[in-house]
């Protein structure tokens, strides 16, 4: 069974209940122990390609080099035949034929060598999406283990502090209204930070001497005087 | 980082995060530690985020099957399940009988990565219920 199923089977069959586990804490575990083991071989799988892959190229320069010695013998060979030292062309021959056999040995180590080392890559890739697939599986377990923990933890806590649960569409009533109640203070206070500067306006036009200026006793006596005329 | 971390960011903020928001943190304690993150002006849906090996979540609770009205069930799952792509960066859970909103980060974010979804976290949460309240009661 897959972890997935194995996770939904567990929620739905109500081990929802606290302190119930998904997968016991026994095959959890194991589960984790197996992981480490398979990086333990990953690692040693990483040490093993880098011994084999500095083999391979120790005997690609091997192979190299015994190319070379023999191109240059051949040459050699021909020089002497070329001068007619039949008998030491023949001794170069010799040399060259040594040199063939010492080749055809490196060249078939150099394939054993690229074979393993091609094998042990592709395990090692195996090895590390296999274990990343393990993490994540088990991440998977724990993350479902941990939200359930975390929700008896908040139920506990509600239950505890007493605080009764509102339903939603009540939770969200009471959020706009204290957002409407902000927006009216904001609005109210814009309201009143403008009136205050129509007052100071005025009294700056006042002591200027220009509009609507107080009466004095002197201006209601002249406007009494008026009438009675 | 860890809930105690967080609580710590978030508090030295005060009034002046990137988001605007206020945060008010209170852990609870259990057999995983919680923190309970209030929103000034939006207390009644708080978030609670716990810190696992490699994440960190960020769950609020919307409504209880209970409050969804009987013959609109059906009808409520399918645009939820449409709802659950647009809507950035959160998605839809069931918890018990809890429907839920959670974000879920990589443990190596940033404190500001956490700020920016715990206040898109909030905005969802009540656009969801705003949006959903013809199937509740």
């Amino acid at each position: 069974m897959s972890i997935f199923k194995k996770i939904m089977t567990a929620v739905r069959g109500g081990a929802s209940e606290a302190g119930e586990a998904i997968i016991d804490a026994n095959a959890t575990r194991i589960f984790e122990q197996e992981i480490r083991d398979a990086e333990n071989h990953l690692t040693k799988a990483k040490r093993d390609l880098t011994g084999v892959v500095a083999e391979q190229m120790a005997a690609q320069r091997d192979v190299e080099r015994l190319n070379r010695e023999i191109a240059e013998h051949e040459g050699y060979a021909g020089q002497a035949l070329e001068k007619g030292d039949e008998a030491l062309a023949l001794a170069v021959a010799e040399k060259i034929a040594t040199l063939e056999s010492e080749l055809a040995t490196q060249q078939q180590a150099l394939a054993s060598y690229t074979g393993n080392a091609d094998r042990l890559k592709e395990l090692v890739k195996k090895s590390e999406r296999q274990v990343a697939e393990h993490k994540r599986q088990l991440s998977m377990v724990k993350t479902t283990e941990s939200v359930q923990k975390a929700t008896s933890a908040i139920t506990d806590n509600f239950s505890s502090s007493n605080s009764k649960l509102l339903s939603a569409k009540d939770s969200l009533e009471r959020i706009k209204a204290k957002q409407q109640k902000f927006d009216d203070k904001m609005k109210a206070a814009e309201m009143l930070e403008s009136e205050d500067s129509d007052v100071s306006l005025a009294a700056q036009l006042k002591a200027a001497g220009i509009g609507a200026q107080d009466s004095s006793a002197n201006s209601v006596l002249d406007r009494i005087k008026a009438k009675q005329k | 980082m860890n809930i105690h971390t967080i609580a710590d960011h978030l508090n030295s903020l005060a009034d002046n995060s990137d988001t605007g928001m206020s945060f008010d943190c209170q852990p609870i304690s259990g057999e995983v530690d919680v923190l309970q993150i209030s929103i000034i002006g939006r207390e009644e849906i708080p978030v609670f985020v716990s810190v696992t090996e490699d994440q960190i979540l960020c769950i609020s609770y919307l409504w209880g099957v209970d409050e969804v009205k009987s013959d609109s069930i059906a009808a409520m799952h399918e645009s939820m399940l449409e709802m659950n792509i647009p809507m950035p960066l959160s998605s839809f859970s069931k918890i018990g009988d809890k429907y839920v909103i959670f974000g879920a980060l990589s443990i190596n974010s940033s404190y500001s990565d956490v700020e920016h979804e715990l206040a898109v976290l909030s905005n969802n949460a009540l656009e969801v219920i705003d949006d959903m309240s013809d199937y509740l009661n």
